[in-house]
């Protein structure tokens, strides 16, 4: 541990004696528990499209993300922390990466990168394409560009670490336990269209409406 | 290089009677044929005419003329232009075509996406099931008549924008609030899921249990992604194994399909442009190059001289950087981690730069316009592209090759690997690289050239063992002869217009039709377009080299061990944005 | 030929890059990184050895055509007020190809005819796919496209018409190429209007 990030580390009404700085810091539970998150970010190995090279040119040697201590790509979700969503998001890949994201350990974080992963990018109005992924997961940062450059990651990055320096133990959504999402959210499948278990009732509703309209007018055609 | 009779002079109504007829629309070339005869007529042209590649395949749905055309690209491997016919059943379902996979088997997954989107049956295909979308997906999207659930327009420019242009999110608009519609009266607590894989598993070779010197062996099903590290994306494949060899393999795709033509149907003909840089997001550039040809083609206009010769700067610069990647990656998918892959990224990220500094965007350059490029290169920039290509890219190149070309590792692990003999290529409609290394001297610069590519002295590399070492070799001679044409092409470069239309956000396009294809790094790139004469294509069909390249993945792999599996999929170099659209 | 030659000859390669990094650090002595030539250096040709980029202490400079997302450009009026240079003529609604950007045409509170003024500007940052053609079509330099990529956040991207006014000066100091080739088109176009009126 270098001498500055123990220095970041110690709250700032105790004075250190001179002769301990560098070996010693004194500070609070969540401080030292976020500062062990931020600084050892384990991104998931896994792209969805064009901004997943981004991704790669932001770990290769140019800019290399390890500086971050993000450098470990991890293929199991077993290993990682963060799960950057690297481009566009379709229907028959989501319940890929909501299993994907349910088996990652907490504390987790999503980052959504690019248009595509924050809204549906360019390709929104197309018929095999989610909207967004925060439609499903909760998404701590969303990077805007198409595809964002290496830096543009790395300073959405950043930010993911600014949050993690905010956060509580007490407060975050995976110790919290009231919402029944906070872990784990249920997988969508895929049927005629792709169906969210979450909207099943809303579905079931507004179909039966249909139904009923489209009778309505039959009669009166006829 | 000696033109054979072009087959537009050869009278084939005359020799199929009633069953073959020209295609006199105007603007469109080529024949009709009736499905009966279709297979006849297939098996005339490939082995009395010479038409042995099959290239493109693809739908097209005529709505108001109440007709499911179906369209075939067929060149010859000895070069020279190519033929096209077409045949058509109505449009009322089932519709039925027969398969020409007995005939070209390049054209397996061709078909399979014409039935996916387009509900075209084609008899006697051995296992048609959906492709892109999954089993069970209700309706064919591509067909005119299908609306998704963020529908605003058949066309765009949408008249929600502007002038009373209020921002209201697609989601408020659709009617289940989300990208998602079901037909009136859907249950989703009553319905009765139709297992997706079902199809899937069905298709692969039967998986058996034997007894082998009285020990009981299974064989067993292994699924690689659709979340892998080595699958370059999203893709996934079904092996089964016996032991570690592979017996039977289907690639299961579609998970990052976009949407691309249907929503390249909608868009203006300008408006494509920016979406084909996201189909090989490697080489964007020579991606507008596929489409601005084809676009001008139908237009019939020149291009500036000065554009022409940034169009092969520009696209030769994309192939080297491509040509690295797969390099570099290809090693990693050999265990090297990610040494090679690390270097290979430092040069590409100095050909980035060039593209930055000339089109704004190091992925998504956007720079070609109909009839030119959208700005000039300053010299600051063509100062840099020398110093690449005189000085940097030969010495790198160089480096790689004694990185790597003689490691007895790399040797051992690639040599007699995967073969493909010339004839299985051609036969399954390799292009590129893949179809080079196999040893049939085929690239669309040479064969049926296009911009300027005839006035360069480079030569076609060919390797002819079909393994996988020549695979990697053959990328390495293509560098070089890349970094021979742009030496040429950076000193012979003239001053002069880049664009030879005024710029401008509207089109005029002619009706008709036109194939527009360029070589490019992975293989052949083409683009069919139909014009109805409207300010938006009426047809818009990608023929993508991954997509059509991994037709024979299943050929190639079986028989060998599941480790290889990775390594040849990552020589086929596939790019997930192109090969699922 | 001796089995393990091709190895050694590859770690020859690593070894070589190896060395470069300190030769070349030691040639650099302390102007390698943090500085204009030290990043100039390691963009070019002759770059070796440490490639990084050390973002975000130190940047790599964007290139003058460098597109990120669109903004709108207004001109400082002399008394601070912002004369919007837009007319909201609808040519980048029209051209937009993700179709993300939203006009409100203005109109006159009394009349209630159309003035050449947008009442409502909205960009979708999350459909918005950098293509530049807004900026490239239209015909008031209204519209240009932005250098800034640090533009992250922890909500989703709906820019309206506040989120998207720059300053005309800001234009100037990303783009100077640019804005002096335009600002000397302007200049001819309004001198010719001046000797055709006179004539």
């Amino acid at each position: 541990m270098k001498d500055e990030d123990l220095r970041d580390l110690n709250l700032p009404n105790y004075e250190i004696p001179p002769e301990l700085t560098g070996q010693l810091a004194i500070t609070t539970l969540d401080r030292i528990y976020n500062f062990g998150r931020r600084s050892s970010l384990w991104p998931m190995m896994f792209g969805l499209a064009c901004c997943a090279i981004e991704m790669i040119c932001a770990q290769a040697g140019r800019y290399d993300m390890a500086r971050f201590g993000m450098e470990v790509m991890r293929p199991s979700p077993r290993q990682s922390d963060v799960m950057i969503v690297a481009g566009t998001v379709t229907k028959k890949m989501v319940p890929a990466i909501i299993r994907l994201y349910n088996q990652m350990p907490e504390p987790k974080y999503v980052v959504a990168m690019g248009a595509c992963a924050s809204g549906g990018g360019p390709f929104k109005e197309g018929y095999n394409v989610v909207a967004g992924i925060d439609k499903f997961l909760p998404v701590d940062v969303y990077i805007p560009g198409c595809p964002p450059t290496p830096q543009a990651l790395i300073h959405g990055m950043i930010l993911l670490q600014q949050k993690i320096d905010r956060q509580s133990i007490k407060h975050v959504r995976w110790y919290d336990g009231k919402k029944e999402d906070a872990v784990a959210v249920p997988v969508p499948y895929l049927g005629p269209d792709l169906i969210d278990p979450r909207r099943i009732p809303e579905i079931k509703a507004k179909a039966a409406e249909l139904a009923a309209q489209e009778q309505q007018i039959a009669p009166q055609q006829a | 290089m000696t033109t054979p009779a072009p087959a537009e002079t050869l009278d084939l109504a005359a020799r199929f009677p009633g069953a073959v007829s020209a295609d006199t629309r105007p603007g469109y070339t080529g024949w009709i044929v009736t499905p009966e005869k279709l297979l006849e007529f297939a098996q005339f042209v490939r082995d009395e005419l010479g038409y042995d590649y099959l290239v493109n395949l693809c739908a097209v749905d005529y709505l108001p003329e109440n007709r499911m055309e179906v369209v075939y690209n067929v060149f010859k491997t000895t070069g020279g232009p190519g033929l096209t016919f077409k045949t058509w059943a109505p449009r009322t379902d089932p519709i039925e075509i027969p398969s020409v996979i007995s005939i070209w088997p390049g054209a397996d997954f061709q078909e399979r996406e014409a039935w996916d989107l387009y509900g075209v049956k084609f008899i006697g295909h051995p296992d048609l099931r959906r492709i892109l979308m999954w089993e069970g997906f209700e309706g064919h999207p591509m067909r005119k008549d299908w609306q998704e659930a963020f529908y605003d327009e058949d066309v765009k420019p949408f008249k929600r924008r502007w002038p009373d242009g209020k921002h209201v999110y697609a989601e408020k608009r659709a009617v289940y609030g989300d990208n998602i519609n079901f037909k009136p009266g859907f249950d989703p607590e009553k319905w009765t899921p139709t297992d997706p894989e079902e199809a899937l598993y069905k298709s692969l070779k039967k998986y058996k249990s034997e007894t082998t010197d009285g020990i009981e062996t299974d064989h067993i099903i292994v699924n690689m992604g659709p979340q892998h590290p080595s699958t370059h994306g999203v893709f996934r494949a079904v092996v089964v194994l016996d032991g570690e060899t592979v017996v039977s393999l289907k690639p299961v795709m579609g998970y990052l399909h976009r949407n691309h033509e249907k929503i390249g149907e909608r868009n203006t003909w300008l408006q494509n442009m920016p979406y084909t840089d996201r189909l090989d997001y490697f080489n964007s550039m020579t991606n507008n190059w596929g489409y601005a040809l084809a676009v001008e083609k139908l237009m019939g206009i020149p291009v500036a001289e000065r554009a022409e010769y940034i169009r092969v700067i520009m696209a030769e610069l994309s192939r080297i950087q491509n040509h690295l990647i797969l390099i570099g990656m290809l090693l990693n998918d050999l265990g090297a981690y990610f040494t090679p892959a690390l270097y290979a990224f430092e040069e590409r990220e100095l050909i980035l730069d060039v593209f930055e500094a000339v089109s704004g965007s190091r992925m998504m350059c956007n720079y070609f316009r109909f009839g030119g490029v959208v700005r000039d290169i300053d010299e600051d920039s063509l100062r840099k592209i020398k110093d690449l290509v005189f000085d940097r890219l030969p010495r790198k190149i160089e480096e790689f090759d004694r990185l790597l070309t003689e490691n007895e590792i790399i040797v051992s692990r690639l040599k007699g690997v995967a073969p493909l003999t010339a004839e299985e290529a051609i036969a399954y409609s390799m292009a590129g690289p893949m179809l080079r290394a196999s040893g049939v001297p085929y690239d669309i610069r040479r064969a049926d050239p296009y911009g300027i590519y005839d006035r360069f002295d480079f030569d076609v590399a060919v390797r002819y063992n079909g393994d996988m070492y020549d695979r990697y070799l053959i990328r390495v001679d293509e560098m070089h002869q890349s970094i021979r044409i742009l030496q040429q092409a950076v000193k012979s470069i003239p001053e002069g217009p880049i664009a030879s239309q005024k710029p401008s956000y509207t089109t005029k396009v002619p009706p008709g039709e036109s194939y527009g294809r360029v070589e490019g790094p992975k293989g052949e790139l083409g683009f069919y377009l139909v014009s109805t004469g409207k300010p938006n294509p009426w047809r818009y069909h990608v023929r993508t080299p991954s997509f059509v390249n991994l037709t024979a993945l299943e050929k190639m792999c079986i028989g060998t061990k599941i480790a290889d599996f990775v390594a040849i999929l990552g020589a086929v170099d596939i790019v997930l944005g192109e090969l699922d659209r | 030929m001796m089995t393990g030659k091709g190895i050694l000859k590859g770690l020859g390669v690593t070894l070589k890059r190896f060395i470069d990094t300190y030769l070349d650090d030691l040639r650099w002595w302390g102007k390698r990184y943090y500085t204009p030539e030290g990043i100039a250096h390691r963009s070019s040709k002759d770059a070796k050895g440490v490639f990084t980029i050390q973002y975000p202490e130190e940047k790599l400079p964007v290139p003058e055509e460098f597109r990120y997302k669109p903004f709108l450009l207004y001109d400082e009026g002399p008394n601070g007020e912002q004369n919007i240079r837009c007319t909201s003529c609808g040519i980048c609604a029209k051209a937009c190809p993700p179709q993300c950007i939203w006009i409100v045409r203005g109109t006159d509170p009394q009349t209630g005819r159309p003035v050449p003024q947008p009442a409502g500007f909205w960009i979708d940052a999350d459909i918005c796919m950098s293509c530049g053609f807004c900026a490239e079509y239209c015909p008031f330099d209204a519209i240009k496209m932005d250098h800034n990529y640090e533009v992250a956040s922890y909500t989703r991207n709906l820019m309206d018409i506040n989120d998207l006014l720059k300053p005309v000066s800001y234009y100037a100091s990303i783009r100077p190429l640019n804005y002096a080739r335009e600002e000397e088109a302007r200049k001819a176009k309004e001198a010719a209007k001046a000797a055709k009126s006179q004539a």
